[in-house]
């Protein structure tokens, strides 16, 4: 698979890339490169984690101290005991209205990753299974699009958004994330690779209806790219501050609009601020606990093509 | 583009061509279904396409010719005004500066440290998915998250880093009055956040290189160094192109980061950090110019367009390079 992956990058731009499938490339992938690797590269990797890791005990480490902290030269390494203070200041200043932004960034998120995970596997499946006039031009244009900046459409979203009295409303996010030109191209890919043509003629020969067809072969091939695909998307979104911040206003935020927020209000005292900061991430940390396995697969995967 | 999206709700009643006697209604229905259904799957992508998409690009395009009134909603044309006065301004061409400095000194030793990286774990190492996870957490920490970490850390007077530095007897360094100090700092959030992502796509692309040719190198002599680079390197060519694209889109947006690199956002007093898109909002929703906001996002379109074409000029010659090897 990853094999295809990094040839279709060349022909990303292009035709999409007709790669005759050979699965079995995989299982070139699963030999042993030479002998054990020696402590070099432990201590190498080890650097690495411990380069990852730090800045997240850093805020805990200020987090859970209190204003001078930061200020004092013999600082301790080790925390102090103020984390639920300071987080507890964050969950109750007015000015930062946790709780709602907390709310938002769950169900702005979820919504999107299910609504991109339908539209995509839709459109994949059309793209990379169907044959009809255009398909290859299409296909061409979805890709293209992906180099089109956020910032092109922002200022008519806003005038648009505006209009419809939606600022500051979490739908003004959601809407324009709802489908992924990244997304229709990944299920595209991963389609192709792995539903045989035969497959599909055979279903239609017995008389399954396109729908039929699509509902018991294509979304049972693609349930597992689905859900990396869901989950990308809802870390992207989770983590999107742009566009909601020049949307939604301080009274009804996602979670990186009120960090913000957060930041302006306490400027003074780094630790509230980084305690906000932790206790922003950990949803994210613990859908990584569970889930980690599956992203680190579905970039591997995937985001070679796109 | 939209309108091929739309357009086969083709007529149900298109003849069949021969022998109408034993097509039923079924078959025919069965027909329509297979010509049809296509355009009914790919339809949601391309009409949500048309309207936060397709709408608002030619809509930017529209209002950066004008001289838009947020009151009365409207504006008049005045042709390419904004453009001008948006290319007279000394702020943009140091924004432009800082947007490219930022980017290079992000990019190029981000893929560095990734190529080494994902070399590491490509040997053959216990525990694969503890270290591939270990490498991705910083990937699910927000830019915004990342950014205010990061300016405590780099911060001028008691920031750790400067603490480490004087503790080793050197002057501190002024990270943010200092343009290029600034960029530095700016440039180690983005680092931190996505040099694992980019290792795991340049790992997935070195797993796929056949293992006889490392054999056949083995056996001819040749150690891991030259192996490296004589075969890792070369076969990861399209790989890295593919990411240095994908840096360069969204590098050249930057906003997160230097945003929330002071509590003011606005760049830096003199404009240290001031990047393209924070000029952008402050031109839009500081000072409610959305003329001139929208001049500069196109502006900043035709740039990305820019680089990308050179990208790929440059892409197109590696490639052919690489390609009878």
């Amino acid at each position: 698979m990853t094999a295809l992956d990094t040839r279709s990058v060349t022909t990303a731009g292009g035709s999409g890339g007709s790669a005759p499938g050979s699965p079995r490339t995989r299982t070139r992938t699963r030999h042993i490169r030479g002998v054990r690797a020696g402590f070099w590269v432990y201590a190498g990797l080890g650097v690495v984690l411990i380069a990852s890791l730090f800045p997240f005990y850093w805020s805990f480490l200020i987090g859970s101290g209190d204003s001078s902290t930061i200020n004092d030269p013999d600082m301790s390494w080790i925390p102090g005991g103020n984390f639920l203070a300071n987080a507890t200041t964050v969950v109750n200043d007015p000015a930062v209205n946790f709780w709602p932004a907390l709310w938002n960034s769950i169900y702005s998120s979820a919504l999107i990753a299910a609504s991109v995970v339908v539209t995509s596997t839709l459109a994949g499946w059309a793209f990379s299974k169907l044959r009809f006039p255009g398909s290859k031009p299409l296909l061409v244009f979805v890709v293209a699009t992906m180099a089109v900046p956020m910032q092109l459409g922002v200022v008519p979203l806003y005038i648009l958004f505006a209009d419809l009295g939606w600022t500051g409303h979490i739908g003004a996010i959601i809407i324009p994330s709802i489908t992924s030109a990244f997304g229709v191209f990944w299920m595209t890919q991963y389609l192709r690779q792995s539903v045989p043509d035969e497959l599909i003629e055979a279903a239609r020969v017995d008389g399954a209806s396109m729908i039929r067809t699509f509902w018991t072969i294509g979304v049972v091939a693609a349930r597992p790219a689905a859900a990396m695909l869901g989950l990308f998307t809802f870390v992207t979104a989770w983590n999107n501050f742009f566009w909601p911040f020049i949307v939604l206003d301080r009274s009804n935020p996602t979670l990186p609009v009120a960090l913000s927020l957060l930041q302006s209000n306490h400027f003074v005292d780094f630790s509230i601020v980084l305690a906000g900061v932790l206790l922003s991430t950990i949803p994210l940390l613990l859908l990584f606990v569970f889930a980690g396995k599956q992203l680190v697969s579905g970039i591997m995967q995937g985001a070679v093509k796109g | 583009m939209t309108a091929t999206a739309t357009r086969p709700t083709a007529p149900p009643t298109s003849r069949p061509p021969r022998a109408p006697r034993v097509i039923s209604f079924s078959q025919r229905l069965s027909r329509w279904d297979l010509k049809v259904s296509p355009y009914l799957y790919i339809s949601p992508f391309f009409i949500m396409f048309a309207i936060v998409g397709l709408f608002p690009i030619a809509f930017t395009a529209v209002i950066s010719f004008m001289d838009w009134d947020l009151v009365r909603n409207s504006g008049e044309f005045i042709g390419f005004d904004q453009y001008v006065w948006i290319l007279g301004q000394a702020h943009f061409w140091t924004a432009l500066r800082n947007t490219f400095s930022i980017f290079l000194l992000s990019s190029v030793p981000q893929l560095i440290a990734a190529v080494f990286i994902a070399a590491m774990l490509d040997r053959n190492i216990r525990a694969k998915t503890f270290w591939r996870m270990g490498v991705l957490v910083p990937f699910v920490m927000a830019p915004v998250a990342v950014a205010l970490i990061f300016s405590n850390m780099f911060g001028d007077n008691h920031g750790l880093v400067n603490n480490v530095i004087t503790n080793l007897g050197m002057e501190p360094i002024p990270w943010h009055k200092d343009p290029f100090w600034s960029h530095i700092a700016i440039a180690t959030m983005v680092n931190f956040r996505w040099t694992g992502y980019n290792t795991l796509i340049l790992l997935a692309a070195m797993q796929a290189i056949p293992r006889d040719y490392y054999e056949a190198a083995t056996v001819d002599g040749a150690g891991p160094f030259r192996q490296f680079f004589s075969i890792t390197l070369p076969s990861l060519k399209p790989t890295l192109i593919f990411v240095i694209i994908t840096a360069t889109i969204g590098g050249l947006q930057i906003f997160d980061e230097p945003r929330m690199y002071d509590q003011f956002g606005r760049g830096g007093a003199g404009q240290q950090w001031l990047t393209i898109t924070l000029y952008l909002y402050d031109i839009g929703w500081g000072q409610w110019n959305f003329g001139r906001a929208a001049a500069l996002a196109w502006i900043l379109f035709l740039i990305i367009l820019l680089i990308g074409l050179i990208n790929l000029l440059v892409t197109r010659r590696l490639v052919r390079d690489e390609g009878r090897r």
